[in-house]
């Protein structure tokens, strides 16, 4: 056997061979069999039934050392804070510190929601969905208000997220100053003296070239008026959907080995000017399919010649008012 | 005979962690945290499953004088958690208090330093009660607008203490708030006032 065909994310035979385990949403990689919650597979250990690994993959101790990580993330709201990230069984730029993140708080009655650019059905979010499937048991879901954890890269859910649910976020890097200032001694002390000058020069430089601020991902935050954050590469049309939000928002970079977090109902502040006022992307053009306004788009290109039409990113509320309208 | 842990490590652990972490990153939140433990005594059974969730050999850990006393616990802790003991408030990762009213002042634990904050000491207090004692007011991140425990029995001038604690910002200690069969979190970042 290969060593890729060790890797939880491969839905080998053997999982097939499971008795009464649901549909496997990638090999049938369809939204109407992906729709809804699929049951999870427990045995009477609570332990994924035939998988092999631990609940959730990682073994206790590394748990714990996240754990303790997240409690002290919680309590500096945007603070960075160290971890002993482990290799996982995908490359970094995947997820590594956002599936860590998971693995740690996810317990067997939770249901996970997975997305990546607001998709349910694209490849770093079907994998990950079926690698805590297979190796912690636990139902998953698209659904938005069906969820108590819902991992993402790079979009928060158009759905208002409720005071039962935990957004874990996947950062790719963690330091908003890091392209201000490379040295990570150098970044530590300036959060120490919350100097964030620079930040403000990088805005203004911004103002000064384009005529406005032309960050549009990524977009810094200032959490509960200390620490400057990185939000993660979301559009900063995301950005007031993070100020106080009912839901706890965890974030993990897995290369970077830091993990960092928002509480709920914690102030997040965009970055700005008094005359240059922060403001977010608007679309001139409703959801090609389900109509909606106000809604981040995606752009897609239909034929060779110029076609294109505008989509919600969001796949799950684009495709429940797809179905209300149909009704 | 030592006392067994966890019936279930894993799902046990995880848990009583997920409490813990819904009362710290909602202040005032009183959760429910049913272990079924039965550690020596003064050893309370909450204490025990916040020790079992989340020390390990990485965190020096701190007992107040009624736990240290007792042969018992030293043992049962170091046996389920392999965690090493210390008799310094300031080199420990987590403090288990059982008798509140006798709390060190806060300022005796680690508190961080500017550019790790998050290398200061978690307490774990075992009270009577989180409800029907001494009324506080919570503010700050994780609470909207303001919400009242009364947690007790508390040491005196604890509204103070906490007051000092949150104007060092972001250094400080995190508490954890257990009664029997309850947990509540006071992060740092709580603005606490007698309420």
């Amino acid at each position: 056997m290969s060593a890729t065909g060790m890797s939880p994310f491969l839905g080998g035979s053997a999982s097939r061979e499971l008795p009464g385990r649901a549909p496997d949403d990638a090999q049938v990689p369809s939204p109407e069999r992906d729709r809804g919650i699929v049951a999870s597979v427990l045995d009477a250990a609570g332990n994924a039934r035939g998988s092999g690994y631990n609940f959730a993959y990682l073994d206790e101790g590394t748990k714990r050392m996240i754990r303790r990580a997240i409690l002290k993330a919680i309590a500096v709201p945007g603070y960075q804070v160290p971890f002993a990230s482990r290799e996982m069984p995908m490359p970094y730029g995947w997820g590594t510190g956002g599936v860590q993140v998971t693995a740690a708080i996810l317990g067997q009655s939770d249901v996970l929601k997975v997305i990546d650019q607001g998709a349910d059905d694209t490849t770093n979010a079907v994998s990950i969905r079926r690698f805590f499937a297979k190796t912690s048991g636990v139902a998953t879901t698209t659904r938005t208000t069906e969820a108590t954890v819902i991992q993402t890269r790079h979009r928060i859910p158009e759905t208002p997220l409720t005071e039962g649910q935990i957004l874990v976020y996947q950062v790719p890097i963690p330091e908003p100053l890091r392209f201000l200032e490379p040295r990570e001694t150098e970044t530590r002390q300036l959060h120490a003296l919350a100097e964030y000058g620079a930040m403000h020069v990088k805005l203004y430089e911004d103002i000064s070239r384009h005529g406005h601020i032309a960050t549009t991902y990524a977009y810094p935050v200032e959490v509960a008026g200390r620490y400057v954050m990185d939000p993660s590469p979301t559009p900063k049309f995301d950005n007031p959907k993070m100020d106080d939000c009912p839901a706890l928002q965890l974030f993990g970079a897995g290369r970077e080995r830091r993990i960092y977090a928002v509480p709920p109902y914690t102030r997040v502040r965009s970055l700005d000017f008094e005359d240059h006022p922060f403001r977010v992307q608007e679309f001139t053009q409703p959801c090609a399919l389900c109509g909606a306004r106000g809604h981040y788009l995606d752009e897609v290109v239909t034929d060779d010649s110029g076609g294109r039409m505008f989509i919600c990113s969001d796949t799950d509320i684009c495709e429940t008012r797809v179905a209300e309208a149909a009704r | 005979m030592l006392a067994p842990g966890f019936a279930d490590p894993v799902h046990d652990a995880q848990g009583t962690f997920r409490a813990v972490m819904d009362a710290l990153a909602r202040p005032g939140l009183v959760r429910p945290l049913a272990p079924f433990l039965a550690p020596p005594a003064p050893l309370t059974p909450e204490l025990a499953a916040v020790a079992l969730a989340l020390t390990d050999a990485d965190t020096p850990v701190w007992l107040d004088p009624a736990l240290a006393e007792a042969a018992d616990v030293a043992a049962y802790l170091r046996f389920h958690t392999g965690a090493p003991l210390t008799d310094d408030p300031a080199r420990a990762a987590f403090a288990l208090v059982r008798e509140s009213r006798r709390c060190p002042p806060l300022g005796r634990f680690a508190l961080g330093t500017p550019a790790y904050p998050d290398t200061s000491t978690t307490l774990v207090l075992a009270l009577d009660t989180i409800t029907d004692g001494q009324g506080l007011s919570l503010s700050g991140p994780g609470v909207r607008g303001t919400v009242r425990v009364a947690p007790g029995p508390l040491p005196d001038g604890f509204a103070a203490q906490c007051a000092e604690n949150r104007a060092d910002f972001p250094l400080g200690v995190d508490l954890i708030l257990t009664a029997p069969g309850r947990v509540a979190g006071l992060p740092r970042s709580t603005t606490v006032t007698e309420a």
